[in-house]
């Protein structure tokens, strides 16, 4: 049974086996590979997208669960050569060093900016708590969702 | 710019030791310097005109009194420009930087925000099919049998039996370093240091102290684990690897596979972080290996688990110091014995007349290897405990026992500045909040660490709520990027001082994923202040290492100073404090 998804707004179609995780799908199948493996038990947040638009640890995810779900990687949050505000504020606040974690940090955050347009840093440490940044940029990912959502611009597909 | 690809870069030994902005950096301004020589020889040519008319600035050359003007691309045309660079080359001193000593932002910033960055994980190649190894339970454990016949289907199903050997325990590690030693070999053999006779100082102290530290063993947790892509062709192999030492890991490959190095090219992609953790090539000649059976490109990625239980860990050890010190402070004798955990950061910056430092190697129960810092955070551990022991044994605040034997300008400019962003000594520590400070220099880098750590009562909840860390490495090269390196340095230090530590049961990690070893998260970073001293009148040193040293024995002082209890090994509270 193929398995229908939309994935960065896009309808695909897989042929894949439904216990395959989404994460694995993503980076085999679709060559999406934003995404990353970190932890395989969903610790780490390195593998995070929006299903629906809420932050999911794809690496748990099964492909079989997802039929007629809408997708969200790092890679659709750019609109039409246009960063997502979050991606210009990691930019700005010079918020990574090896970048491995930033995706997952991206979309933990737009999930974090749909339901909460204006978080103040207790409600950011929190969404993101199960996110590991080993390199410790935590301080300048906090200041970059603050500033992302100072811009006013909030809206995510998804 | 190319980098870290033994085909086409010059032999750098590699990514580690805070080498490249000592040694790196000045060889590429060298070479920038001379490349910029060149063009400006050539638009000479090309104008007929004197070269001392010519001005080179924003990539082009110029000839002010014509107003011609032609980029370095349009000089070159393409062409190779070669050209013996000499120790001659003018560089421009850092008081006329323009583009160095600038928060230049990081140039691949896009690809990483947008998830397009490509990591040794992410490649894929023609025809690559992914390997798997199957691997013992325990250190030393022996394969008796294998039935591999289930491999096709996946590497869980592989049924194999071990026969394990006997093994160290996590409970005994302490005492096995202390009766297993062997022979120091390099660098550490030849660390150790005599001064006076620390007898005579001894007798002479006021106040003797004795005391004993300990660290655990720690792991890297890169947040990539090792990975590894490996293609054969007509006999010449080419690996792309996470790897912090490129042309060490292509003598690996070399002498696993036996062909010349000159068949072998390693390319490293960037890595997912390394901290010391990648110095080596397992992931590189898994695949090598798996390559060459298949008759495909490979590529094997670690598992968490794999990286926990089969990548080497930052060494346990223990220190014993003996001290002794005047009524009014001074140090008379200091007497400073490492176990297995390293040299690095052995010596006191402190003036002793009568010292004996010596580091002694040990068997040792793990793998272990490089980590940021090296034995610098243990020994600044154990030194610098000693010294808040020796400021409380004798009635002195911990930074005037600091100060009163140190002569080192640099190192007291870092210590001033820290104690004075912080406010030290202006409030008193209660049960709930206290405060300590450190400082240390190594690798070039001086730094202080004044920490605040909060007391949750009644749960005894522990947690590091204000760091202020001064830090001088010379002339600052990149201050945004110094800035981060000194913040990630004091969050990754404080996993170390409180918590982190890798438990094991007769050689086997017996919490190898990260539902079982904490590390650093949102929760746990502190208000985070960093104060830089800027030398421009001295050679830029490295600063991804040296900033860690001094958090976890200010983290120690500031529990002793609201407990009244000293902790002496380190992680400081895996679980709280019940005291």
């Amino acid at each position: 049974m193929p398995i229908d998804l939309i994935v960065n707004g896009t309808r695909r179609r897989l042929e894949a086996d439904p216990q395959r995780s989404l994460l694995t799908v993503l980076r085999e199948d679709l060559e999406l590979t934003g995404a990353k493996y970190g932890c395989g038990e969903g610790q780490c947040g390195a593998c995070t997208v929006l299903i629906e638009g809420q932050a999911t640890r794809s690496c748990l995810t099964k492909l079989g669960a997802l039929a007629g779900k809408s997708v969200t990687t790092i890679e659709g949050l750019e609109t039409g050569g246009q960063l997502h505000p979050l991606q210009q504020a990691f930019l700005d606040a010079g918020a990574m060093q090896c970048g491995y974690c930033t995706a997952g940090m991206i979309v933990a955050g737009a999930s974090l900016l749909r339901r909460n347009p204006d978080p103040e840093e207790p409600a950011i440490r929190k969404a993101l708590e199960g996110n590991v940044c080993r390199c410790g940029t935590y301080t300048r990912i906090v200041a970059a969702v603050r500033a992302a959502a100072a811009t006013g611009t909030r809206t995510t597909r998804g | 710019m190319v980098m870290a690809d033994t085909a086409v870069t010059p032999f750098d030994m590699g990514t580690f030791g805070s080498r490249t902005t000592p040694i790196m950096a000045a060889q590429l301004r060298k070479v920038a310097a001379a490349a910029r020589e060149l063009l400006v020889d050539l638009a000479a040519g090309r104008w007929g005109v004197d070269r001392s008319a010519l001005v080179a600035q924003a990539a082009a050359v110029a000839h002010p009194p014509t107003g011609r003007t032609a980029g370095y691309g349009e000089l070159s045309k393409g062409q190779k420009l070669v050209k013996a660079i000499g120790d001659d080359v003018p560089t421009a001193p850092a008081e006329r930087w323009t583009v160095a000593g600038q928060s230049v932002p990081k140039v691949n910033g896009r690809e990483v925000v947008t998830g397009r960055h490509q990591y040794t994980s992410d490649m894929n190649r023609p025809g690559m099919v992914y390997g798997r190894v199957l691997r013992a339970p325990s250190v030393g454990a022996a394969l008796v049998s294998v039935d591999t016949r289930a491999a096709a289907e996946a590497i869980g199903a592989v049924h194999a039996e071990w026969k394990p050997t006997p093994q160290p325990s996590g409970a005994e590690l302490f005492d096995y370093l202390r009766k297993n030693p062997t022979d120091a070999q390099g660098e550490s053999a030849r660390s150790g240091y005599t001064a006076g006779s620390v007898e005579s100082g001894r007798a002479a102290a006021a106040t003797r102290l004795d005391a004993t530290y300990t660290v655990a063993y720690i792991a890297h947790v890169p947040l990539e684990p090792r990975a590894a892509v490996a293609e054969w062709q007509d006999g010449a192999l080419t690996v792309w690897t996470g790897t912090q030492r490129p042309f060490g890991v292509r003598t690996e490959l070399a002498e696993a596979f036996r062909v010349p190095e000159e068949k072998v090219r390693v390319v490293v992609p960037d890595t997912g972080s390394g901290y010391g953790g990648k110095h080596t090539g397992e992931a590189a000649i898994e695949a090598a290996r798996l390559a060459k059976a298949a008759g495909r490109p490979v590529k094997v990625a670690w598992t968490r688990e794999e990286e926990f239980t089969w990548a080497y860990f930052r060494p346990a050890g223990v220190i014993d110091v003996k001290s002794g010190a005047s009524p009014d402070g001074k140090l008379t004798a200091w007497e400073f014995h490492n176990y297995n955990s390293g040299a690095s950061g052995i010596r006191t910056p402190y003036d002793v007349p009568h010292q004996k430092i010596e580091f002694h190697a040990t068997r040792y129960p793990l793998r272990q290897g490089s980590y940021r810092g090296l034995a610098a955070t243990a020994n600044h551990f154990a030194r610098e405990s000693h010294m808040d022991e020796l400021a409380h044994a004798i009635g002195l605040d911990p930074l005037d026992l600091r100060l009163t034997n140190l002569s080192d300008a640099r190192l007291r400019a870092v210590l001033q500045a820290a104690a004075e962003r912080f406010g030290w000594g202006k409030t008193k520590a209660t049960p709930e909040r206290g405060f300590g400070l450190a400082c240390g220099v190594e690798k070039g880098g001086y730094v202080a660490t004044c920490a605040e750590v909060a007391i949750a009562r009644p749960s005894g909840e522990v947690k590091v709520t204000r760091a202020v860390t001064a830090f001088e490495c010379g002339a600052i090269v990149n201050p945004d990027h110094l800035r981060n390196q000194v913040e990630g340095a004091v969050v990754m230090g404080l996993g170390g001082a409180l918590f982190e530590a890798v438990q094991f049961e007769a050689g086997e990690v017996s919490n190898p994923k990260l539902s079982l070893y904490r590390v650093p998260r949102f929760s746990d970073a502190p208000l985070l202040e960093t104060v830089l001293l800027d030398r421009k009148d001295l050679p830029s040193a490295g600063a991804g290492e040296t900033p860690i040293v001094a958090l976890a024995p200010a983290v120690a002082g500031a529990l002793f100073t609201a407990t009244g209890v000293r902790r002496r090994s380190l992680p400081l509270a895996p679980k709280g404090i019940s005291a």
